[in-house]
């Protein structure tokens, strides 16, 4: 079992999701968050002082998935982030010990899908 | 001079002023993404600036000034030269002259602000500046000359618009449409809404432009009087007809009343009463609110998504359908009983009114479409009328105006 931490651009969310749900990768938990990458932040100014470079908006998609769909679920992130420049974000892989299904108590990978 | 008629009007003009701030900023502001919504507020808020200055500069003069041959006013009133606090000879003659220039500044004001709901986050705010001041100059004050000055040509045939269905809401609605349509679909639209960061925004702007508009249609009659109560009634019935229709179509149609539709029906109703309410019954009021209801759900739920332009807020489908259809209401339910200085329509024997109303929509829509076109293309060659895409994507807030509205972490 593994665990897919994806970082992307928050306008190619439904691209993401899109592609994510044809290789039938439908369970997903996504989360706003703020980033700092290659991608530079834009200066903000607030009455007259200027603050560079602030945080980025990002969302993070946490995914558990079995063995058979890490590459599966890797390049559908891929395709459906993917512009080409920086600030395109990051997809980080781990190993995951265990899961559970809260409501029936299964555990390992028949809880994940 | 009258008191009353001054204190009313001086007081109306302050609530067509709550209609574009915070009314229409935050109306609009709720129904954009989080990353848009300082550039909607922003651009509400530099129009009261820039054409508070505009039309008291030459605006007004333009608009209301001696006409030249009924199609524009000269400049004999610019920087409010004549205009004083003595009543004009011809409009509001029972209020100080600036009271009514003022009241009308409020109009000005609003009108371009309304077709900013076409272009919302995607238009780049220094071309948005220019054109603006183009357009409140070369559409808005001739049109108002037309329709309102004395000796303005449409006036002349007699033209009924009591409150400005045909300048403000047809000749932005129009606009709009030119608008959204030359300046492309938002990156990522795919003919379905994008969602709204924030409806209780939206419900509260939309609550003050209801609140507002009393200003606006019964501030028209330019007097405390029995016209300007009428007028309010008008309203009132008329927006409450309005949502209540698109509510319960929609939930025929869709299986849920939504409160955006709600709103969205009653702000429909309250452009399509704008033109008629100083002309019409209570009743035919009603019926007028229930056809803006359903004529404005139709445009904006169902005959959009096929045609698939990109009205971002569908200020095409709630303005210029409802200002179009309320224009023709004048001239089908007007009753010379109800004011003596409107006259028949077509239900009450008047044959002649609603042709004049037709053609009165005609122009007005071939004038601001073809104008639109014009100084579309002139600002998008100068400056360029959309911002850059990786603008589009990072949002209009942080890229135009350096700010965000909300923190995420402090």
């Amino acid at each position: 079992m593994k665990l897919v931490i994806a970082i992307i651009q928050p306008h190619k969310l439904q691209a993401v999701k899109q592609e994510l749900e044809a290789v039938d990768v439908n369970l997903m938990t996504v989360t706003n968050v703020l980033g700092q990458g290659r991608q530079k932040g834009v200066t903000e100014i607030y009455r007259g002082a200027k603050e560079a470079g602030g945080l980025l908006n990002k969302v993070r998609l946490d995914i558990a998935v079995n063995e058979a769909f890490v590459e599966p679920t890797i390049s559908a992130i891929t395709k459906g982030a993917h512009t080409g420049s920086v600030g395109d974000g990051k997809i980080f892989v781990v190993d995951l010990a265990e899961c559970v299904r809260i409501s029936s108590g299964e555990r390992g990978g028949v809880a994940i899908g | 001079m009258n008191s009353g008629d001054t204190a009313w009007v001086l007081t109306a003009s302050a609530l067509v002023l709550l209609m574009t701030i915070p009314g229409l900023a935050f109306f609009y502001g709720g129904l954009v993404r989080r990353k848009n919504v300082l550039s909607i507020l922003m651009q509400c808020f530099i129009v009261v600036c820039v054409i508070s200055l505009q039309w008291t500069l030459f605006g007004y003069s333009l608009a209301f000034g001696p006409s030249i041959s009924g199609i524009i006013g000269n400049l004999d009133w610019m920087g409010l030269a004549g205009v004083g606090a003595a009543p004009s000879a011809d409009y509001g003659t029972t209020i100080p002259h600036y009271a009514f220039m003022t009241f009308q500044a409020m109009f000005a004001i609003i009108t371009p602000a309304l077709m900013i709901g076409a272009f919302a986050e995607r238009m780049k705010f220094s071309a948005f500046l220019v054109f603006i001041v183009l357009w409140a100059t070369l559409v808005y004050d001739p049109l108002a000359h037309w329709v309102w000055n004395k000796d303005g040509w449409l006036a002349a045939l007699g033209a009924l618009d009591f409150a400005g269905g045909i300048v403000v809401h047809v000749s932005s609605g129009i606009s709009a449409l030119v608008l959204a349509l030359l300046l492309g679909k938002r990156l990522g639209y795919n003919a379905r809404p994008i969602r709204p960061h924030n409806l209780p925004f939206t419900v509260l702007g939309g609550a003050l432009l209801w609140f507002g508009w009393f200003g606006f249609n019964a501030g028209s009659s330019l007097a405390a009087d029995g016209l300007a109560a009428q007028a309010m009634v008008a309203t009132q019935v008329a927006t409450a007809a309005a949502g209540l229709t698109w509510a319960l179509v929609e939930w025929w149609h869709n299986g849920s009343p939504t409160v955006l539709g709600t709103v969205t029906g009653a702000i429909g109703g309250l452009v399509a009463i704008t033109p008629a309410c100083g002309f019409v019954s209570p009743m035919s009021a009603i019926l007028i609110g229930l056809m803006a209801g359903l004529l404005c759900y139709l445009a904006v739920a169902v005959i959009k998504g096929k045609l698939g332009y990109d009205d971002s807020l569908d200020a095409f489908g709630v303005h210029g359908v409802g200002g179009i259809f309320g224009t023709f209401a004048v001239g089908l339910f007007a009753q010379a009983a109800v004011n003596e200085n409107g006259a028949d329509g077509l239900l009450f024997g008047g044959v002649q009114q609603f042709a004049v109303q037709g053609l009165l929509v005609v122009v007005a829509i071939v004038f601001a479409a073809a104008m639109t076109f014009i100084l579309y293309k002139l600002v998008d060659t100068i400056i360029g009328m959309r911002v850059d895409e990786k603008h589009e994507i990072v949002g209009l807030d942080l890229t135009q105006q350096s700010e965000s509205a909300y923190t995420v972490i402090e």
